[in-house]
């Protein structure tokens, strides 16, 4: 029975649960519903909730747990110094996973029998031409410790779904049994499915904080691996980036550093002006046939996507730049700077800043604006020293948010800026970023575990943590200012 | 809260007002909001000096004509105001009149109290800040500090002054907007329901407020309490699905109503 198949029989089951609940609830107080402690529907939803929710439990515990155990299990088979190396190791097992894969595919093509794929051994049968035939191509011939246990690997499978099955309806028929016995006029079903309810929203708000912890975890398992085989005072400290997947590279990460921070400054100084601009002419000034034209348009930009962006800047932006303020003025000659990828960056968060801010600005109560009209204060006086005060601390978190946006850009900066890791005061100089370089480290053909490659999760960790930092200062500077305005 | 009142039950002062100039004339006002015709042909002098109270159940207009004594109403795009309104003889709708320049003359407190998210000291000092209306750092201190005194607030704020106003209670916060309002020294003080939101200690002060503040501002007040309109007021206007019914010395409004609607109104048989 597949997984799918399974879910279906579950819910099936909880459905049936569902109109047994009910019946069983109003056939107790023979069909005079004033008399039940809640609504029949409430007695049907705990019936089927009860069904369905420990099974679909088990089931996806067991989904997670049977792939472990079988991969512990079929390490049996394999010779001992394979086991002991960890690399090897899973090396060993995607083969038989391969394999095993093959041999179900054959048995559905029809090309082997069940009974045959199972006792199917490398010396009788060329197992890689069987399988090629089926339409599953392996690197080399398949050896006997691996056919073995791949077959292995097929019926321990085999029997785990069959268990699998069992479990989950078992408990999906014990959970409705339960519900059912527990179904009486007194029974308080409503506060029941309350108490379920709010246990299914805190698991699917922990979903979210997990995957965050798992990202961060496995970011910094990764990061260790890498401090492992590279000094990080080097690397928090080295003003050379030159990475050589030869070895003997300087991984310092001051440059990229200052390439991402000089690039958000450029990206800020354009977006955060035009931005909070463009939302005070849309909240406070424009009539309402001007806003319904302009937020619109303004808001196409929001819309386009970054790598569209970064070949207006590479084509276009670049070059402009290039002939008619860095070339003139002696600021050197590259097409790709600093100066491009922040413009571009900049104008890109234009729409970003401004329509956060416009909403921002319109939940600033009339009754301020009115105030401030009544003592004779013009429009842009009252937007000055009152709205914008009154919406600062929405403001600064609207910027913080466009800053952790224009750090973690990277297309832009790949076509706008370029690759070359410089530290440099000249904004027409080609600079690069963080976020590049982790895409760069990792693309390619390259060795999983030498520090060339490892060096991108130091990154991103880092990375992480400046977005954090700027977060958690947005937080600081929100509550500071924050004002209590009704 | 409070339950009709008989006439008799209300204890009139002796007012003489009579000899006091119109501040304001208005003649012949209309508003429009849209199609729906809000305010129709009122005619209304405000005495310089003199208490003059807005009476009438909701939606009759006191707010809007009251907005029309300042322009406030050029702030809603749908408002048109038809008539002429004249302070000290000079029409107030007038192409060369800036509406910013006649709101600093004629200051306005609003229902719901309505500090900025600023400190106490910048609420009282926006208004002569914008305007300029002191040289130096000493000079506003001043101004603030004997506003906040006239609005009866300064014994509680004075050691705080750089905390936000819009952490005051509702009554003080109240009071911080009378003081802001004065601290452009107005010559007339629009108020419409200032005490709508505060509690009976709270509206006490006020009213005693407002009765000083009379000797040195017109002050036109909006309420919906007959008692309140009786006891701070020398004049009362009573509206009425946006006709001015009846306007008077206050002693006669409630004493002596010329018109049945009044009548009916102040003995709470309608409202
Ligand atoms: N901003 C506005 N837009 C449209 N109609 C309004 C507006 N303000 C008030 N009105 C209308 O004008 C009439 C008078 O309102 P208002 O002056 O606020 O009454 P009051 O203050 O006496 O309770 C009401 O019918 C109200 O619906
Ligand atoms: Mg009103």
């Amino acid at each position: 029975m597949t997984v799918l198949v399974l879910v279906v029989a579950t819910l099936v089951i909880a459905g049936v649960g569902f109109f047994l609940g009910r019946s069983r609830a109003l056939s107790g107080v023979s069909g005079n519903v004033r008399d039940l402690h809640s609504l029949p529907g409430y007695y049907g939803w705990h019936v089927a909730l009860m069904a369905a929710l420990p099974a679909f439990g088990v089931l996806l515990v067991w989904l997670i747990v049977q792939p472990i155990v079988i991969e512990r299990n079929i390490g049996s088979l394999l010779p001992a110094e394979t086991v002991a190396d960890a690399t090897a190791f899973k090396l060993a097992v995607a083969d038989i996973r391969r394999v095993a894969g093959g041999l179900d595919a054959a048995v559905l093509a029809g090309a082997l029998t069940e009974a045959s794929a199972a006792e199917l051994t490398s010396g009788g049968t060329d197992v890689r031409a069987v399988l090629a035939g089926v339409g599953v191509a392996l690197g080399s011939d398949v050896t006997n410790d691996t056919l073995l246990s791949a077959q292995m690997y097929r019926s321990m499978t085999a029997t785990g779904a069959l268990a699998r099955m069992i479990a989950v309806l078992a408990v999906a028929l014990a959970g409705l049994g339960y519900a059912l016995s527990v179904t009486r006029a007194e029974f308080r079903a409503r506060n029941r499915v309350e108490i379920v309810m709010m246990g299914v929203l805190i698991t699917a708000s922990s979903i979210a904080i997990l995957t965050t912890v798992g990202i961060i975890w496995s970011m910094l398992s990764e990061s260790l691996n890498f401090f492992r085989q590279y000094p990080a005072t080097e690397f928090f400290f080295g003003l050379t980036w030159s990475p050589n997947f030869r070895g003997g590279s300087d991984l310092g990460f001051i440059p990229l550093l200052w390439g991402t921070l000089y690039i958000s400054l450029i990206a800020m100084i354009v977006a955060v002006p035009l931005g909070l601009f463009t939302a005070i002419y849309l909240a406070e000034y424009a009539g309402p046939k001007v806003r319904a034209w302009v937020k619109p348009l303004i808001e196409v930009i929001a819309g386009i996507p970054t790598v569209v962006f970064g070949l207006f800047a590479l084509v276009t932006v670049g070059p402009f730049l290039r002939d008619y303020f860095a070339q003139p003025f002696g600021f050197g000659n590259s097409g790709a700077s600093v100066m491009t990828a922040g413009l571009v960056i900049g104008i890109l968060n234009i729409p970003f800043i401004s329509s956060l801010a416009d909403d921002i600005i319109n939940s600033v109560p009339q009754s301020l604006r009115d105030g401030s009209y009544g003592l004779g204060a013009t429009k842009s006086e009252t937007v000055k020293q009152v709205i914008l005060p009154a919406a600062l601390p929405g403001i600064v978190g609207a910027v913080l948010l466009a800053a952790s946006r224009a750090i973690g850009e990277t297309m832009i900066v790949t076509m706008g800026a370029g690759a070359s890791a410089k530290l440099s005061l000249n904004p027409f100089d080609a600079m690069t970023t963080m976020t590049v370089k982790i895409v760069g480290q990792l693309t390619g053909d390259t060795d999983f575990n030498s520090p060339e490659t490892l060096v991108a999760f130091a990154l991103g960790i880092t990375l992480f943590v400046i977005t954090l930092g700027l977060n958690v200062f947005a937080l600081y500077i929100v509550r500071k200012y924050r004002e209590e305005y009704e | 809260m409070e339950g009709p009142i008989q006439m008799k039950d209300i204890h009139i002062e002796e007012r003489v007002v009579s000899d006091h100039k119109a501040k304001i004339t208005a003649r012949g006002v209309q508003v429009y909001y849209g199609t729906n015709h809000a305010l129709k042909d009122v005619d209304v002098d405000i005495l310089a000096g003199t208490v003059t109270a807005f009476i009438g159940p909701s939606g009759c207009g006191k707010s809007t004509f009251l907005r029309c004594l300042n322009r406030m109403n050029d702030t809603v795009s749908s408002a048109r105001v038809v008539g002429e309104i004249l302070l000290d003889g000079e029409d107030i709708y007038d192409k060369r009149v800036d509406p910013v320049q006649l709101r600093a003359k004629v200051g306005m407190v609003f229902q719901k109290p309505n500090p900025f998210p600023k400190s106490i000291y910048d609420n009282v000092a926006y208004g002569p800040k914008i305007h300029g209306l002191t040289r130096n750092k000493a000079e506003l201190d001043e101004v603030v500090e004997s506003c906040l005194r006239k609005a009866a607030l300064w014994n509680e704020v004075k050691d705080r002054l750089q905390a936000p106003g819009t952490g005051l209670s509702g009554g003080q916060q109240q009071r911080l907007c009378i003081a802001r309002a004065i601290a452009t020294s107005p010559e007339v003080l629009l108020m419409d329901e200032p005490c709508s939101a505060l509690d009976p200690i709270a509206t006490a002060q006020v009213e005693e407020l407002i009765d000083e503040l009379r000797s040195q501002f017109s002050v036109v007040i909006v309420t919906h309490s007959m008692q309140q309109a009786a006891r701070v007021s020398q004049k009362t206007a009573f509206f009425h699905l946006g006709n001015l019914v009846e306007y008077g010395e206050t002693g006669q409004i409630f004493t002596n109503p010329k018109d049945p609607r009044t009548e009916s109104y102040i003995t709470g048989r309608i409202g």
